[in-house]
Formats: C-alpha cells, structure tokens, sequence
C-alpha cells in the first residue's frame, strides 16, 4: 500500500497551485482558500492511513478543501454582515455544489488570474515573488525565507501585508485586459526569471547555486508555457532558464571555485536539457517576434552548443547582443556584448568597449573584474591589479570574492 | 469601492509655470474631471491651496498647539484629491494615470475604507 503521508505531500507539491487558485476564486480570500487546503490536507493524513489512499487522491483533497471552504464561507457570512463581499461568493459556490462534486473540474484560467494577482505591480516585488512560490509552487514560507536567506517572520509579515491589500485595495482577480496584457504579463515573466536569477547568483552567503529555487523558477516558466502558448517570450523566458541551468554542475568547482565559462568543463554541462533549451528558442524565434528573453536564450544556446570557448560563434552573439541593447539599451548588456566582442575580434577591441561604460558601471563590480580580466590577458598588471581590487570592494556574494582575490593573487609583482 | 486620488507636485515648479502652461493644465483639468464625470465615476475632489498656507494642528495634554506648514515638509506636495468609484484597483489606476499631475509628479492611489459594511461586533 502507498505511503499516505508520501502520497499526500505529493499530492499538495503537484496540485497545491491548481487547487488553490479554484479556492481563491470561490471565496475571494487567499486566506480563507489557504486554510481550506491546509484543513484537506490535514484531514487525508487522518483519514488515508486508517481507510487506504484513495484512487484520485488528488481529486479528494480538491473536493475535501472545497466543502471545507463552503463550510467556512458559510460560517463567515453569518459572522458578518450579508452585504460582504463573501455573502456573494457563498451563493456562487452553494449554487455550484456540483464544483465539489465533480473535483476533476479545473479552471485553467484560474492558475492564470492566481499569477497575474500575485505579480501585481501594486505589490512590491519581493511581496510578488513570495506569494506567487507560495500560493502557486506550493513552498511553505519557511522554504522560501531559506531560500531567500531571510527570517521567517519577515517573510511571513511581507505575505500578511501583500494578501491584505490584495484584499483591501481590491487588486482584481483576473486576467488583464488586451491593452494592459502585454505589459502585465512581462512582470510575471520578470517575478519568475528573479527568482530563477536568486538561485542562479545569491546575491549573498556561500551558496551559489540553490537548485530548489532553480527548479521550482523552470516548473513556474512551464506552466505560463502551458498557459499562454502562444507568446513566444514565454517559451523564451523558458529556453533561457533550461539553458543557463543546465550549466549548474560546472559554474563552480570541487573545491567551490567561480568558473568562467571559459574554464568550465562542458562534459558537466547537461546537454540534454541545453539541447531542449535551445530548440524550444529555435521554435519560438520563428514566430517572429523576438523579445529580451528569447534573444538572451539564443546567445546561451550558441554557448551550449558549442565544443569550446575559441569555437563558439561569437560574432553571431555580438549581433544577438545589438538586438538586445536595441530593445533594451541597458550598459549592463553592453558590457556583457563587451566580453563577446573581445572573443571575436580582440582583447583590445573589448577593452575599448569597456571603457566607453566606466562611467555608467563604476559602482558594478562585473564591470571592474571583467576589466581587470582583460587587462591580465593585455599583461597590464598594475592596471589589473587595481580593477581587481575596485571589483573585491564592490563584491557581496562570497564564492565571486574568492575568485576574484584568486585572479588578484595569481598577478606576477612587477 | 472608492478610491482616493491625491495629486502630488512641486510646488516651486507649479510657481514657476507660464500663464499659458497654466491655462493649458487647467483646460486639461476641465477635460479629465469631465471624463471622469461622465463615466459616472467621480465622487468627489478639491484642488488644494499651496502649503504655505497649511497650519498643522495637535492637541497634547489636551491643549491645542498649531505650527506653520504642513505636517511632512517634502520635495512634493499634495495638491488637490480626487474620489473615484470603482470596482477594483486596476480601474482607480487608469484613473490616476489620466490625472495631468501623473505625467509631472505623481499620484497616489488609496482605498476608502467602507463602514457602511462593517461588521456588528
């Protein structure tokens, strides 16, 4: 027989977001459907052990947490006044008792105004980023301080606050109009790369790479692929991701040295999952409308499909990267095209990119360890030694620091 | 549910505009608070004297005691409110963001609190 506590976990990890958005629409409240959830699931974990798993165990924690949800609506709307806004909800889910009868029902779009609710650019965006892992991945807010090196009664203050003006200022819950889509839907795109960024780059502490996190930004970027088909920068938000993680084995060594992609070895690197990467942006290129995400995946795939560093097509990435700047002129982008530069025509020729951003990067330590780095490989060492010494000030993240006061010590005294 | 809407600007920038600008802000003004209206969304909104002519009250010991200025000295100031019905904070925001003021300063957006509906404790 399965493990019913197994079985149930299992159950809330896969289907949490799912049910929980049905629940959120019924009563209007993230609290009151949280509570239903989290009610069902207590009541499986009393109930399957003595009376075995049911077959559709996914189907009797919906509908459990459904009748749990109508009873509390109900208990609620006596409590209150019948003008509240819940006196309404309990007539749409008593009139819809057949919801809880058949729990197999799902409403898609339900998953789809959960995002764009908890990616509101009213809240502020740490607040987006926590309740969308937690409504929508299901991650307890213990998990997602961890993951975010933050106490957890911050966490859980930042939560409380974000359902309360949900709920107080009355931020819809829906799909956003046509004229207002495209825009909102890039700040569900920006909420799911950060926290796949987070993972990516702590932007503190030792550890580099956090897989959870990782995992859960790429299942998150399935199912806005599986929800909206047809927006090619979510297929490229998704590419983006396969392909930079599919990287996660080599970026840091044994010994937990930084490794450039130049001296990582590629046999770590997930080809499997980089090759998928790189045909889902093939796909979504073809649609014609290329946006940053599907630009930045092309660039990671012409990397991940390359036998090395000298052989990769770097004159095609800095095009890539001109198209980038084009939609976005940010100086970050320029500096990254400044590296790819170097690679195709030149460590001088890089350079001489880099310097055109000093002024606009001096406060980004990147900018200084890439000029630092180009500098080393120019033989200019004291010119290295101190871009190196300008990137350690402005460093947070400890595993960078160690491999910048690596390069700074392997410079020979002049 | 209403919202409020508080027009932010700064002041010596307001002092310093043309009569023209000024003419041309108050017709825009005229426009707003009249597509406002029609849509049967207004409830309410004042434009406000500048906060040099601000006194901020309060009472301590239960004696009254008034200072010159407003409560906050800031870089903007509130200039005048509006109050709009809606049904969600989306629609207040569109309302906001046709606020002339949206485009020069900033405008915030707040709920209303409803006691009409409060429950009997």
């Amino acid at each position: 027989m399965r493990d019913a506590r197994s079985v149930a976990e299992a159950v809330y990890r896969e289907e949490a977001g799912k049910i929980i958005a049905t629940l959120i629409r019924l009563s209007g409240s993230f609290d009151l459907a949280e509570e239903a959830l989290q009610e069902a699931l207590a009541a499986a974990l009393e109930s399957w052990p003595q009376r075995g798993v049911p077959d559709k165990p996914a189907a009797w924690i919906t509908s459990t947490a459904q009748r749990r949800l109508i009873d509390a609506v109900r208990r609620d709307s006596t409590r209150r006044n019948k003008a509240s806004a819940l006196a309404h909800h309990i007539e749409v889910v008593t009139q819809n008792d057949e919801i809880a009868e058949d729990p197999d029902m799902t409403y898609p779009d339900d998953r789809l105004r959960l995002i764009f609710t908890c990616c509101h650019p009213a809240l502020a965006v740490e607040a987006q980023v926590g309740l969308t892992l937690r409504t929508l991945g299901g991650l307890s807010t213990s998990e997602i301080a961890r993951a975010f090196l933050l106490p957890e009664p911050t966490l859980a203050q930042r939560l409380v606050r974000a359902k309360r003006k949900i709920q107080d200022a009355r931020i819809p819950y829906e799909v956003p109009p046509k004229d207002r889509l495209a825009e909102r839907l890039a700040a569900v795109q920006a909420v799911i790369y950060l926290i796949f960024n987070e993972s990516y780059s702590a932007t503190s502490g030792a550890q580099l790479v956090r897989r959870d996190l990782a995992a859960e930004a790429i299942r998150l970027g399935r199912l806005l692929c599986q929800l909206m088909p047809d927006e090619p920068e979510n297929q490229g938000l998704l590419a983006l991701m396969l392909l930079q993680d599919s990287r996660r084995d080599a970026r840091v060594s044994a010994d937990g040295r930084l490794m450039t992609l130049e001296e990582q070895d590629r046999s770590l690197w997930d080809h499997e999952q980089a090759q998928s990467g790189a045909e889902l942006v093939e796909r979504a290129l073809r649609q014609g409308a290329p946006g940053k995400y599907q630009l930045q995946a092309a660039i990671a795939a012409l990397h991940a499909t390359a036998r090395s560093a000298e052989s990769t097509d770097w004159p095609q990435i800095v095009a890539l990267y001109d198209e980038l700047a084009r939609l976005n002129p940010s100086p970050v982008i320029r500096l990254n095209q400044a590296v790819a530069v170097a690679m195709a025509h030149g460590i001088e020729a890089g350079l001489n990119a880099i310097d055109g951003l000093q002024e606009q990067l001096q406060h980004y330590h990147l900018m200084h360890a890439a000029r630092a780095d180009f500098l080393r490989r120019l033989g200019r060492w004291a010119e290295a030694r101190s871009a190196y010494r300008r990137a350690l000030e402005l460093a947070t993240n400890t595993v960078e620091m160690k491999y910048l006061n690596d390069r700074l010590a392997s410079l020979p005294h002049s | 549910m209403k919202y409020l809407l508080m027009i932010y600007g700064n002041e010596e920038v307001d002092a310093q505009k043309s009569k023209e600008a000024l003419e041309a802000e108050m017709g825009a003004y005229f426009a707003y608070t009249n597509e406002v209206e029609t849509a049967g969304a207004l409830r309410g909104g004042e434009a406000l004297h500048p906060t040099s002519t601000a006194t901020t009250v309060r009472v301590r010991n239960g004696k009254i005691s008034t200072t010159d200025g407003p409560f906050a000295e800031t870089k903007e100031q509130l200039g005048g409110y509006y109050v709009v019905e809606c049904s969600n904070l989306d629609e207040a925001i569109k309302w906001a963001a046709k606020i002339p003021h949206a485009a020069e300063c900033a405008v915030e957006v707040r709920p209303i609190m409803d006691f009409s509906q409060a429950a009997p404790a």
